[in-house]
């Protein structure tokens, strides 16, 4: 058996490349003997500055323009690798989200060539998208994703802005559940979207190919810096810089992986006040009662 | 034990069908007459919210389980269905997922203050030997339900877990094999991890009807560790003063819930299980949830993988042996200041893995880990045992009523019949 090992995007990542089995026996090695650099490298991410966000805390929402915004970036930029298969056409009407109405995304899903079929006579065809469709991928599978981005596979970006963080470390993560901080996901994609430079003197790549990212765990990562300024072009006026990109992408990404988001800190906000008012009237009616059985007996 | 009241049918109806099945006859001596120590302290109140949190555990799965596909290639998909496309789907599963860590949370809590009460000591030998099977119990059903959503971690995960069984000598691998289904982890896999997924919690449910059983049968432990002596001053009736009691511990435990499930859903669980399993790419840190932590931290202190296995289970079985283990003639800690001082170090010990265990196992935490294992179990087999032999316990007040009493929160002195009246009962006040 051959076993390949070699870096991966995203995090350092140990690839074997010889079957399950093998791979089943790097993975155990790995964790029952302690791990070995790959490890050392992932501690050594840095961390991505924090940023703003619209729907960060308890009153969180989404801003419909920065969504439409990271929309745009996605579908001139990102879709051209990175598939985003768990979004239908007619999320994009949904509230909470984009704010589009259905004839804006029945029109969007029209501009996309969906494939179909089999038809009556057993052949596939193409057809234009409609809302109960979802994203077309930008590859036909994983392994042809790899063939195209010299063996790196650009993640599919559905759950993309949960899947990604950093390590936050004692004490900070238990400040985290006070201060409701969560958006590691959203940091990290910012930065590392503007996070391409110039490789420190003497470090080299693992192998061609690879670009100097500073947030990217290990550095060398597969994808080419994505987007430069003015690539995209904002109608509103804002300002169309790689920082602005990041923001409003890591936002959409963040639409796209928790479409409820909005549902669900208002549900929140509800629930947490009446258990708090219910809690209340425990506490008295348990104080009174108590009290009671002392006044009964004193 | 006696209750204050007895329950007494008051319809023609009720009457007849409690002649022949006594069951509302069961539930009002369990849950209304049932006698509680009155000095109860609030850490008395997870049982209670334990078994709400079972049930509710029981109520999101099954609604889960008639959306979730458990299939390799279709499970990861499905979950993310329910979160996008189910009505509240994405309620139900962060219910159910942070409602697991909820539920460690209050076993630890139930667990560490029957260790400082002394709760496991005669005659709730048996009690207490339950609760640690329900503990074990818990953990498999957990493991499990990690593995469903099919992320990465789920995968990986499962791979080490089970690869743990390889270590035992000759049958090892055949036991992984069999564990699988097939030579490495995969649909077989996570189809038997669904079905006994979903048997393990009625398993759970069974035995801790066993245990309630069990604590109605013996009577509750207490803050003083004195026996209760006479039922109408030491105890109060379970309804109202224990139901009220409980309900508003409740409430307050789902304000706790309820921040992680609207505001920090993914606070507890790992951002790699948001990338479908890939059998080829292995995560960079393969790390258990939370709650495992403390026994990972176990199984990696020791060099050998059969050593580790062999010690991580244990850490958990040493608890079968606690009562024994326990010489003291005292149950609680309040009268027991030396074993009180290792008791709050265990509980720092028993957190300190729990941080190791989410380190990678390199220097200098392998050593830190070793140290603190085997601290965890000095204390179980030589500091206890001995610290409860030789220790001279403070004086115990005379009876729990007594013991309210010295803090200037009970009935005066010299009061007889202290049971309040309660729906009709003639005793109590004279």
């Amino acid at each position: 058996m051959i076993v390949r090992v070699e870096r991966k995007n995203m995090t350092s990542r140990t690839i074997a490349g010889a079957g399950r089995a093998v791979a089943l026996i790097i993975a155990v090695g790995l964790s029952a003997l302690s791990l070995d650099a790959t490890r050392a490298s992932a501690a050594e991410q840095e961390h991505p500055p924090r940023q703003s966000w619209s729907f960060s805390g308890p009153f969180g929402k989404f801003d419909p323009a920065q969504l439409q915004r990271g929309f745009k970036v996605y579908r001139e930029v990102c879709s051209n690798c990175h598939a985003l298969s768990m979004v239908a056409f007619r999320n994009l009407a949904e509230p909470g989200g984009l704010g589009l109405t259905e004839e804006q995304a029945k029109a969007i899903a029209g501009e996309y060539k969906i494939e179909d079929g089999p038809n009556d006579s057993g052949d596939m065809f193409e057809r234009p998208g409609r809302l109960s469709d979802y994203f077309p991928s930008p590859f036909p599978n994983e392994q042809a994703a790899r063939a195209a981005n010299g063996g790196a596979h650009p993640p599919d970006m559905s759950t993309l802005a949960k899947a990604r963080t950093y390590e936050r470390g004692f004490p900070t993560f238990l400040f985290d559940i006070v201060t409701q901080f969560q958006e590691q996901g959203q940091d990290y994609i910012h930065a590392l979207v503007g996070g391409y430079e110039e490789a420190p003197e003497g470090v080299k790549p693992p192998k061609n190919g690879l670009h100097y990212n500073k947030y990217f765990p290990g550095h060398w990562i597969g994808m080419a810096p994505p987007i430069q300024e003015g690539q995209v072009d904002y109608t509103d006026g804002t300002p169309a810089t790689v920082d602005q990109y990041g923001k409003d992408v890591a936002s959409f990404l963040t639409w796209a992986a928790e479409p409820h988001l909005v549902a669900r800190k208002k549900t929140g906000l509800v629930v947490m006040f009446f258990l708090v008012i219910f809690a209340g009237l425990l506490y008295f009616t348990k104080k009174r009662v108590w009290a009671g059985l002392k006044e009964k007996h004193a | 034990m006696e209750g204050h009241s007895v329950y007494q049918p008051k319809s023609g109806v009720a009457k007849w069908f409690e002649d022949r099945l006594p069951i509302v006859g069961l539930v009002h001596a369990s849950a209304v007459a049932y006698p509680v120590p009155r000095n109860l302290n609030y850490f008395w109140t997870f049982g209670g919210i334990l078994t709400v949190m079972l049930v509710a555990q029981i109520l999101t799965g099954v609604v889960l389980a008639m959306h979730y596909v458990p299939d390799s290639t279709l499970a990861f998909a499905s979950v993310e269905k329910i979160m996008r496309d189910v009505n509240y789907g994405w309620l139900l599963r962060y219910m159910h997922a942070n409602g697991a860590s909820m539920f460690f949370i209050a076993v630890y809590i139930h667990m560490f203050r029957g260790l400082y009460y002394g709760s496991y000591q005669a005659p709730r030998e048996v009690l207490w030997i339950l609760g640690v099977l329900i503990l074990l119990l818990m953990m498999a059903t957990a493991f499990m339900g990690y593995v469903l959503p099919w992320g990465q971690m789920s995968f990986w995960g499962a791979t080490v877990i089970t690869n743990l069984f390889s270590a035992f000598p000759l049958v090892g691998p055949s036991i992984v094999t069999w564990l699988w289904g097939g030579f490495s982890v995969g649909d077989p896999t996570l189809n038997r991890f669904f079905a006994l997924h979903y048997l393990l919690p009625f398993m759970i449910a069974g035995v801790v009807g066993l245990h309630i059983w069990a604590l109605h049968h013996v009577g509750q432990n207490n803050p003083t560790g004195v026996e209760v002596k006479d039922i109408r001053k030491d105890t109060v009736p379970f309804t109202p003063y224990a139901t009220l009691k409980d309900s508003f511990a409740m409430v307050c435990f789902f304000i706790f819930f309820a921040w992680f499930i609207f505001y920090l859903p993914n606070f507890l669980g790992h951002a790699d299980n948001y990338t479908e399993a890939n059998p080829l790419v292995t995560p960079a840190h393969i790390v258990p949830e939370w709650y495992f932590l403390p026994f990972y931290a176990i199984l990696r202190a020791v060099p050998s993988k059969l050593g580790g296995v062999l010690l991580m289970f244990g850490a958990i079985a040493v608890l079968l042996f606690l009562p024994w283990l326990d010489g003291s003639k005292v149950r609680s800690a309040n009268y027991r200041p030396i074993y009180r001082i290792f008791f709050f170090l265990l509980v720092a010990d028993c957190i300190y893995l729990g941080w190791i265990g989410s380190k990678p196992a390199i220097s200098p935490y392998v050593g830190l880990s070793q140290l603190a294992a085997a601290y965890y179990f000095l204390h179980f087999l030589v500091i206890l045992p001995i610290v409860s032999r030789l220790e001279t316990p403070k004086p115990l007040p005379a009876s729990i009523a007594d013991s309210v009493l010295a803090n200037g929160s009970g009935p005066l002195p010299g009061q007889p019949g202290l049971a309040p009246l309660v729906g009709g009962s003639t005793h109590g006040q004279v």
